[in-house]
């Protein structure tokens, strides 16, 4: 059903962990969905110089989280805002139909995150 | 890598003697059973032998056993079955909440397609049906009446006996799935007071695709297979000969070890049930002593079912999970819907069902297995006792 880079951030997961101090966090998803994503974000100089995530869910749930810290680090906010769920399936050289959905979250997590960092910057 | 396998309630590896005694069926005794010739007459007395040898483990006549596909096959002829013959004597149907797919489709279809009315029983917190609530619920119009002996997800054991003396005097007939029991505990269709009872070969050590529903003398329901008119006409087609030898070997193999077999799965259950549930925010689903001696099924909270399975599954361990993840519906299971679990609750189980060939070192394996992957996906989790479940937002599943 999975990827073999799917089954790989899924058994090494990247930026598994908590950010105490982020300058911004994303948390989307329904436990009674099976599917939770925070995620947490530093930035410097516009730019996302740190990225952690911890996720309740399924092996593509993970997966496109690990993923997604992998695409979004370093980058800046500009460009970390327009990855798309499709971008993280791509990155994982596909997911099966019904997973899709997974994606979804973590770009919606990521999007979160940079939202609530302009927040608390107004 | 060291393979464990606990996955038993969803198919189990053929016996090597049930190899050895079905091999012969496919290149030597191949005959059409219904042939006149020699070859027909030998595959027809090996059918034969096979009939009496699984109505003895039942405790049935031969005549009262049916061979067909498997449980689900017997399962759908129960309650369709039933159905069409009997709709000129009323349209109500009761099951169980937690019956297998196999039971509530087939009920779900009849009541789209033909009217009729299905009543689901509701179980307890522990998965049991009160006989009660079968007493309470039945009318004039109830024609069938189905509940499993034995739930395959949960492992609980249903008193089919008790409702079966409350139904003696209905007109309702009363079917049994013993998919999951038939070979692990004994089933005796008079002491259970059924009228039908389905079989699968696969899960005691058979070949898949062949089972049997057992239909008690002078009960009527109609065939949905139609044709030549084989199993007295109630099961057209020729017969899976090979299979049917399978079946039945099984069976004797199953019947000869069970008092033996049994007690030596409830001591390794037990002691899997006993070291898993050390791990902290873990629980058993089902009856903790009403329960297939083969049957262990966890949750555990602030995780999620399908990484389990695909953890345990790179350290060799198959076993199975009632998370809506791994399911093609989104849903959870609705047997654990059903025990009143929450759907977060659903998502972190996990089932693990022994057979003969596993041993204590499999159970030590697997209990240190896996308590380090529910550690290792705790460690991955936002929630914990000090962040417990709470919605961020709705995903357009």
């Amino acid at each position: 059903m999975y990827t073999e880079k799917v089954i790989d951030h899924f058994s090494n997961p990247r930026n598994m962990g908590e950010i105490e101090d982020a300058d911004g966090v994303g948390k989307v998803g329904n436990p009674a969905c099976g599917d939770v994503m925070y995620l947490y974000i530093k930035v410097k100089d516009e730019k996302i110089s740190d990225i952690k995530f911890k996720t309740m869910g399924c092996a593509a749930a993970i997966a496109t989280s690990s993923m997604i810290t992998e695409l979004a680090k370093g980058k800046p906010l500009s460009e970390a805002e327009k990855i798309s769920k499709a971008d993280v399936a791509e990155a994982l050289e596909g997911l099966p139909p019904i997973k899709m959905h997974c994606s979804n979250l973590a770009a919606d997590a990521l999007h979160e995150a940079i939202k609530d960092y302009k927040g608390k910057q107004k | 890598m060291r393979k464990v396998y606990l996955d038993h309630a969803a198919t189990s590896p053929v016996l090597e003697e049930v190899i050895q005694t079905t091999c012969p069926y496919f290149n030597e005794l191949y005959g059409n059973a219904s042939s006149l010739h020699q070859f027909g007459r030998k595959a027809k007395e090996a059918l034969e032998n096979a009939r009496e040898q699984v109505s003895g483990a039942l405790g049935a006549e031969p005549d009262e056993i049916y061979f067909n596909s498997g449980g689900s096959e017997s399962d759908n002829q129960a309650i369709i079955g039933t159905f069409h013959k009997k709709k000129d004597q009323g349209n109500h149907i009761i099951i169980s909440e937690i019956e297998h797919p196999a039971i509530l489709d087939s009920a779900k279809y009849l009541n789209e397609r033909f009217g009729a009315k299905i009543t689901l029983i509701p179980v307890d917190s522990e998965g049991i049906v009160d006989p009660n609530d079968v007493q309470e619920t039945i009318t004039k119009d109830t024609i069938l009446v189905s509940i499993m002996h034995a739930n395959n997800e949960i492992g609980t054991i249903q008193p089919i006996e008790e409702i079966g003396k409350i139904l003696s005097d209905h007109q309702a007939l009363f079917h049994t799935d013993a998919v999951q029991t038939y070979g692990k505990i004994p089933v005796n269709v008079e002491k259970l007071g059924v009228d039908l009872l389905s079989i699968s070969a696969h899960k005691l050590g058979g070949p898949k695709g062949v089972g049997a529903l057992y239909i008690k003398k002078e009960t009527e329901i109609d065939a949905l297979i139609h044709g030549g008119g084989h199993e007295r006409k109630m099961r057209s087609g020729t017969e899976n000969v090979a299979g049917i030898v399978g079946l039945a070997k099984a069976t004797e193999i199953a019947s000869k070890n069970l008092k033996k077999e049994t007690d030596r799965q409830i001591q390794l259950r037990d002691t899997l049930i006993k070291s898993i549930l050390q791990i902290e925010d873990s629980w058993l689903n089902g009856h903790p002593t009403k329960r297939l001696p083969n049957n262990a099924n966890f949750g555990f909270k602030y995780i999620e079912g399908e990484g389990i399975l695909l953890k345990l599954d790179m350290k060799g361990i198959a076993a199975s999970t009632g998370s809506a993840c791994s399911s093609h519906s989104l849903e959870p299971s609705h047997v654990l819907t059903a025990i009143g679990l929450s759907a977060e609750d659903a998502h972190g189980s996990l089932r693990l069902t022994l057979g003969p060939k596993n041993t204590k070192e499999d159970i030590s394996y697997a209990i240190e297995t896996v308590t380090e992957v529910v550690e290792q996906l705790r460690s991955m989790s936002p929630f914990s006792k000090s962040n417990p479940y709470q919605v961020h937002s709705d995903q357009g599943h």
